[in-house]
């Protein structure tokens, strides 16, 4: 009776893993093939040898680790940290207000709002990263504008630095940090926040004890979102930097497209996921830290 | 030992598998790299997909090129003339069909456009078919200057298709004409933040070591080094590092004086007259874009029908004319209508005497990876 019932509950969630398997099958397989085999070859790459005409060439060595701790390729990494910091800082500080707003407009403007929100991924990002081009060069409307109201008596220059582009990643990320931001602040529960109110928090106060916490850890998965890929843009650095600001990115395409050296690129590719993944990890912690402390209250 | 080989062999199937996934444009007919694991170096053998046939008939060929290096009806053209089906696959940079070319296996390519430094390597790289001068009698039509390039002095595997040289492209309105490439290097104060450098390493290291005194080829190492010094200084009086849109910012006003090849700087010529090209005193490279036969190919025959169709002086008089780089071919710089364009664009009247006082720029081997750490440190810095 026992193994029957035994066996009975078995089949049952046999069944229910197959179907399980089913669904997600498909996707798990596209992420093996289209992820983890192209990583394993990236890290195999790594301890390979510089091939004269791209490629590699098999001999096994570890200079393409030793070259990567060279200050030079250090101190890209760190410019690449800052820059995708002080990017995910500002998309943050941007992009959290937009979604309060967003959330307490009425319900049919929100959808306005938030198709409005992701609008500019409906063009390509190249022609919008040129678009800054027109709009911030020394000849461009912007300066025009500025000289011939008398504001600046010489054009500005606006690109062709750093600030030109965290101004450029931040425009491409931004929307970025305003959609998981705001989904997070639509599961708050109203009720939470009313309560607060009865019992004679203020408005500030009801945002400050109830809201922010509950929200951020959707606005740290934003911060990912901006993070990760600013890390990684080279077309940013090479159009609105001019090239003078070499990020990690720009490093690592360098090295496949350009410099023919495979493994070298290969480290730094490797590093940076490296990196990312622990970034990773850091955040799901603190993210478990709060969820854990917003339970407890 | 035995089964680390076979290891290696099966990751480097997967490599060159992926390798093939990757480069595969929507044009070319790929053959599986996997099928032929072989080292890039060793060329594998194709997989047949024609018989070798002696006549053209049955040949169909592909060409890779730069895109809007050729006549849109590039196609319809070859067809005519020579019988032969082609299909046009293009690229956009050297480095990129040069992966493409050295994936392993047949990349379904019979002629290369390729620059010379580059048709050199991939000799030395045993992926060329030899050149038979008896197939392409419009070799005849090329300045003799042009069958001697250092890099392939008689032409053995390449065959020139455009050349020229890099010198300094700039506004002559608005500034004086600039003499040395220390008025990209050290601008001076009305020229300050409007000047800008190539980004492809060999050429941004040019100026400085033109400026120096040295070779554009030198893999000495304390030249290299100085030459990043003076590229490092230069920054600050530096617009933006730019090979692809620098007579753009001329146009526009951006940029006073830009480094530029010669046949760009005429597209800012053709939409301001004041636009002007000048080699520095120092002097500069000579560059020669060719065209090379894959030893790949099974239509060798079809491949040097098309070499020769596009020597034929009216071919490759429409380079000139349209595309505005010299080509190095006397018969079609005799043509009239490219003789005209030099009033417009002095720098089509270069001759060939002219270009042979630059430094032919030719492939450094292992050493071209001390040029791509100065461009990273002189970038990055």
């Amino acid at each position: 009776m026992t193994v029957t019932t035994g066996s009975g509950r078995g089949a049952a969630r046999r069944r229910a893993l197959i179907g399980r398997a089913a669904f997600a099958g498909p996707g798990l397989v596209y992420v093996t093939a289209f992820m983890t085999v192209p990583l394993l070859l990236i890290a195999c790459y790594t301890v390979l040898t510089r091939g004269r005409f791209g490629g590699v060439s098999w001999e096994f060595t570890l200079d393409n680790f030793a070259k990567a701790i060279n200050p030079t390729y250090l101190s890209i990494l760190g410019d690449s940290l800052v820059i995708a910091a002080i990017t995910t800082a500002l998309a943050l500080i941007l992009g959290y207000p937009t979604a309060y707003g967003i959330s307490r407009l009425p319900r049919q403007w929100r959808t306005v709002a938030l198709v409005l929100v992701v609008l500019p991924f409906w063009s390509n990002f190249l022609i919008r990263t040129y678009a800054w081009i027109v709009l911030l060069n020394s000849q461009g409307p912007l300066n025009g504008a500025l000289v011939s109201l008398g504001v600046i008596g010489a054009p500005l220059d606006l690109l062709y630095n750093r600030g030109a582009v965290v101004t450029g990643l931040l425009y491409a990320y931004l929307p970025l940090v305003v959609l998981p931001v705001y989904a997070a602040i639509e599961r708050v529960d109203p009720q939470l926040q009313e309560a607060a109110r009865n019992l004679g928090a203020s408005k500030a106060r009801t945002f400050w004890d109830i809201t922010l916490p509950l929200t951020l850890p959707g606005a740290m998965i934003g911060a990912i979102f901006v993070f990760v890929p600013s890390m990684g843009n080279f077309v940013v650095p090479e159009l609105l930097g001019g090239g003078k600001t070499v990020m990690v990115g720009n490093l690592i395409r360098d090295q496949f497209l350009e410099a023919r050296n495979w493994p070298f690129g290969a480290v730094l590719a490797l590093s940076v996921v490296a990196f990312l993944v622990m970034l990773f990890a850091l955040q799901a912690l603190v993210s478990r830290r709060i969820n854990r402390g917003g339970a407890r209250a | 030992m035995r089964r680390r080989s076979t290891l290696a062999l099966s990751a480097l199937a997967a490599c060159a598998l992926l390798v093939s996934a990757c480069s595969s444009s929507s044009t070319t007919t790929e053959t599986s790299a996997a099928a032929t694991p072989a080292a890039p170096a060793e060329s594998a053998a194709p997989a047949a997909s024609e018989p070798a046939a002696t006549d053209l008939a049955g040949q169909s060929l592909t060409i890779s090129n730069w895109a809007g290096y050729y006549p849109e009806d590039l196609a319809t053209q070859v067809e005519a003339a020579i019988g032969v089906p082609l299909t046009i696959s293009n690229h956009a940079t050297n480095e990129e069909i040069i992966a493409k070319l050295t994936a392993g296996g047949d990349s379904g390519i019979d002629v290369a456009f390729v620059s010379g430094q580059y048709a050199q390597a991939l000799n030395e790289a045993g992926l060329l078919a030899p050149i038979d001068p008896a197939k392409v009698p419009n070799l005849a039509n090329l300045y003799p200057e042009a069958t001697q390039l250092a890099f392939d002095p008689g032409n053995a595997f390449s065959v020139p298709y455009a050349w020229g040289t890099t010198g300094i492209c700039y506004r002559s309105d608005v500034i004086d004409e600039p003499t040395s490439w220390n008025d990209i290097l050290q601008p001076s104060a009305e020229n300050k933040g409007k000047v800008t450098q190539m980004t492809t390493e060999r050429w941004l290291a040019l100026p400085a070591l033109k400026a120096l005194g040295y070779s554009i080829n030198t893999t000495d190492d304390a030249e290299i080094a100085k030459a990043k010094d003076l590229l490092v200084a230069s920054k600050p009086g530096l617009l933006a590092y730019d090979d692809t849109t620098f007579y753009s910012r001329l146009v526009s006003g951006e940029a006073n004086a830009v480094v530029a090849w010669d046949g760009w700087c005429n597209y800012g010529t053709a939409e301001n007259p004041d636009i002007k090209f000048t080699i520095p005193k120092e002097g500069s490279d000579l560059w020669a874009d060719t065209m090379v036969i894959l030893n790949t190919s099974q239509n060798v025959d079809a491949a040097h029908a098309f070499i020769n169709f596009i020597l034929d002086p009216a071919s490759h008089a429409w380079v000139a004319e349209n595309i505005l780089y010299k080509v190095p071919n006397k018969a079609a710089m005799d043509v009239q209508a490219v003789k005209d364009l030099n009033a417009s664009f002095p720098n089509m009247g270069l001759t060939p005497t002219d270009l042979l006082k630059q430094e032919v720029i030719v492939d450094l081997g292992a050493d071209s990876v001390k040029y791509t750490d100065l461009a990273t440190e002189v970038t990055s810095s």
